[in-house]
């Protein structure tokens, strides 16, 4: 018995290190890890073009992008999509931004969003927890954040995450 | 050309972190074989090697140091990471503010600590001390090795650049400057205390003076870890400008791992020292601690879970410290598998006793490093499994971490009143009644003046009260206060061993950041948009902004808010929150302005201006926010009394040896 208990720690960290050689594996994408501010309310924020009063009252998903951000580029089709067929609110961040160039950037690629709001230094993105563009945030009609998605949405993401938890919310 | 003389210091040092992994390889063998041979001559040379080692580390970190001050940018390290317009204390903090630079300062600990076992260790039995040296020097190897393959902070490019990419700006800050190195203290501190127990378990005997030996290294390791998780907690509290404290983030989670486990460490090693018991749970605690030390490291470093204090992420790194964990942690608790059940227990206890509240102190603290390590790692597990993505966060610690602390603050109070071997629950439970009466008189008071309040918070607050008056009730115990002439208690007070203060000491510590926690419930938050000459209300405090100015810094400029505050209708000063712009990141930074105080900190942090001229500005009143890091000073400075003890002193624990072979 004693022997056995003895045992017990090494079994444990063995299963631990196995884990750990897992999800080391070079598809594993350590950025699905959900927000700080997970089921907490949404950061106040007033920014030109887009404040947290016009996204009270309802279901939104906030997207942070910028013109220098390449993955963003990448996501924006999935975005038009997603805008297309209306059942989603989405608005847009301009995070770290020059106005001028975004402009451009969605004169050239077309704009997704409802409003877009200019966070030109980035100050909105740290109160979100935003570790890098593009990200996108659930948020409910209580204003609270219920799901994070880092780096750019694929279109197995929308359909598998994104938009079952937006149709769950917005259900009266 | 002055770029010579630096050429060769930089050489110099790769040199010697070379040349400390050879001395580190000599170390880790000869000792081990003159231990198993009783070879004297063999077995001092671990004593030589791990003050060379730890010469030949320092003389690598100086060099490193040297580049980064004279802004040597043929150093890729550098270049990465620093700029002539730096002020010189980044300058030399930007050494451990990445991440080749931080494990230099992780094997410069460990080469201290292991100088430090062979220059005090001179009343070690020789044997004990040659395989405690061997294991440091089988860690030194496994992490130079690390080092000089994987994260080489040593390479050059040429030509140099005219100048650095700079260091981040959030890092330019004096609290980042001694967060690192009291953490790594910390977490290879715990080294020694792994060496003591893997040589424990080689020799296969573990006694009371073991247990004398290896407290006051751990004891010492803990002190540093307290301080450095009470200054980040600290640094991210004045820095960030959320006025939050702690965030459970994965990096945080792994400095308050080791913390916990070295806590019900150094707790238990007393019962081995003073009853010869839970001998194999000890050095299993020993190894846990480090294990989860190293456990920490490879999380930051591996790119496994992603957190804001994460170094940049390299698979090969990953794999790398993998193979090194299972190697330490694997191996020890192999050798723990094979050896621990023949070591055998000593005294007896009932389970009503001071060492059944020092298990029940380890099962609780234990239980709740397992729920910390389970949050941090149940998204991993999640993944792993294909399962859902979940999210762990506050709830699920309130839920599962401050429930487990309420028992351990419990017992806290009574445990030190049982006496060893079978004690008086009924009677300690009666000499507390003060402390009831003061945890009644808090809650209730709470309640009343809060009514409808956070009554959790209230409770808390009682519990703290609690503690503090449990810590007091013994202490004037032990002194006789008010029973003896004062004089009389006052020399006792004097002739109590150290460790008996410094007992109390960390314990109301204790008391006070738990106070410190509780008292947050009634932090008052408001966020609003100020144009110069308006004003808002915090609590009882009036904020006006009355203009914002823009400064230069050394390498940011700042927009330098004077906001005057008003108390109750009477002027209060004024405070000067600022935003800094670093050009060369295009990054901003706030300055968070706070007056801090034992009742309660003023929090102001000045948020951008819109277009319109009106700037946002966060205010927060937190009433007692600072207690919670003065408890963890407190804490570290009962656990530096109780190092002062005359017990550790040279000679004692070799004596007791002797005795307890005689």
């Amino acid at each position: 018995m004693k022997r056995l208990f003895a045992l017990l720690p090494i079994a444990a960290f063995l299963v631990l290190a196995g884990y750990f050689a897992y999800s080391l594996r070079p598809d594993h994408d350590p950025n699905e890890l959900p927000s700080a501010l997970l089921d907490r309310p949404m950061p106040d924020f007033a920014l030109s073009g887009l404040s947290s009063a016009d996204l009270a009252g309802k279901v939104v998903v906030v997207n942070f992008f910028a013109s220098w951000c390449v993955p963003c580029r990448i996501e924006h089709p999935i975005l038009l999509r997603l805008a297309q067929n209306n059942t989603v609110a989405l608005y847009g961040i301009a995070y770290k931004d020059k106005a001028a160039d975004n402009a451009r950037f969605l004169a050239e690629l077309g704009n997704p969003y409802r409003k877009v709001g200019a966070d030109l230094d980035g100050r909105i993105g740290i109160d979100f927890g935003v570790y890098g563009v593009p990200e996108t945030y659930v948020i409910d009609r209580l204003g609270h954040i219920r799901q994070r998605f880092v780096g750019p949405l694929s279109p197995g993401r929308v359909a598998r995450e994104l938009l079952p938890l937006v149709a769950k919310l917005s259900a009266p | 050309m002055p770029a010579f003389g630096a050429f060769g210091i930089v050489e110099t040092g790769h040199f010697a972190l070379i040349l400390a992994l050879v001395v580190a390889v000599v170390q880790a063998s000869l000792p081990l074989v003159g231990a198993a041979r009783r070879d004297g001559a063999l077995m001092a040379i671990g004593t030589t090697a791990a003050l060379a080692q730890f010469a030949l580390v320092a003389v690598a970190m100086a060099a490193l140091m040297h580049a980064y001050v004279t802004s040597d940018f043929s150093v890729i390290n550098v270049i990465q990471n620093s700029h002539t317009d730096k002020p010189l204390l980044y300058k030399i903090t930007g050494v451990w503010g990445n991440h080749e630079g931080s494990m230099l300062l992780w094997v410069f600990m460990l080469g201290l600590c292991g100088a430090a076992v062979a220059a005090f260790g001179r009343n070690l039995p020789p044997a004990l001390k040659a395989r405690v040296l061997a294991v440091q020097g089988m860690i030194g190897v496994g992490f130079l090795t690390f080092i000089l393959f994987t994260s080489n902070p040593f390479l050059r490019t040429l030509p140099p650049p005219d100048n650095g990419e700079g260091l981040n700006p959030v890092l330019q800050d004096p609290g980042l400057a001694f967060h690192p190195p009291f953490l790594y203290l910390g977490y290879v501190g715990f080294s020694v205390s792994f060496a003591f127990a893997v040589a424990a378990l080689i020799e296969g005997r573990v006694d009371a003076a073991w247990a004398r030996w290896v407290r006051p290294w751990a004891l010492a390791s803990w002190c540093a870890l307290t301080v450095g998780i009470a200054m980040g907690s600290w640094w991210a509290y004045y820095t960030l400008g959320w006025g939050g404290w702690w965030f459970w983030d994965p990096v945080e989670n792994a400095s308050l791992m080791p913390w916990i486990i070295g806590t019900a460490l150094i707790h238990s090693a007393i019962v081995v020292e003073k009853r010869d018991t839970l001998k194999s749970w000890t050095v299993l605690l020993a190894i846990i601690t480090f294990a989860l030390s190293l456990i920490g490291t490879f999380l930051v470093r591996s790119g496994v879970l992603s957190s804001v204090h994460a170094f940049a992420v390299d698979p090969a790194r990953g794999m790398f410290i993998l193979g090194l964990l299972v190697i330490t942690i694997g191996g020890s608790l192999t050798l723990y598998a094979v050896r621990a059940p023949s070591l055998q227990g000593g005294g007896l206890f009932a389970p009503i006793s001071r060492e059944g509240a020092l298990v029940l102190n380890n099962l609780l603290l234990t239980t709740a490093a397992a729920t910390v390590f389970l949050g941090t790692l149940y998204p991993l597990f999640l993944d792993a499994v294909g399962g859902p993505k979940l999210s762990v966060g506050f709830p699920f610690y309130n839920a599962t971490f401050a429930p487990l602390m309420v028992p351990v603050l419990l017992a806290m109070a009574a445990g030190p009143l049982l006496a060893w071997k079978r004690g008086d629950l009924l009677a300690a439970l009666q000499r507390l009644w003060i402390a009831f009466a003061a945890a009644g008189l808090v809650v209730l008071g709470g309640l009343y003046l809060t009514h409808g309040g956070p009554v959790l918070s209230v409770l808390g607050l009682g519990l703290a009260a609690w503690t503090a008056c449990g810590v007091l009730v013994e202490w004037a115990e032990r002194i006789r206060l008010f029973r003896l002439p004062l004089a009389d208690s006052l020399r006792r007070a004097i002739h109590l061993p150290r460790a008996a203060h410094g007992m109390s000491l960390a314990h109301l510590g204790l008391a006070v950041t738990v106070a410190g926690i509780a008292a947050q419930a009634w932090e008052v938050e408001r966020i609003e948009t100020l144009k110069i000459g308006d004003h808002m209300e915090v609590a009882a405090y009036t904020l006006q902004l009355d203009k914002i100015e823009r400064l230069q810094g050394p390498n940011f400029r700042a927009d330098d808010a004077t906001i005057s505050v008003t108390h109750n209708a009477a002027p209060d000063g004024t405070l000067h929150p600022q935003r800094r712009f670093f050009p060369l990141q295009k990054q901003n930074t706030g300055q968070t302005a706070i007056r801090s105080g034992l009742l309660a900190d003023l929090y102001v942090a000045l948020g951008e201006p819109d277009p319109a001229g009106a700037w946002t500005v966060r205010a927060y009143w937190k009433p007692m926010v600072s207690w919670i890091w003065l408890g963890g000073l407190i804490m570290a400075a009962g656990g530096v009394v109780s190092l002062s003890d005359r017990r550790w002193r040279v000679g004692v624990a070799a004596r007791l040896r002797g005795a307890v072979r005689a």
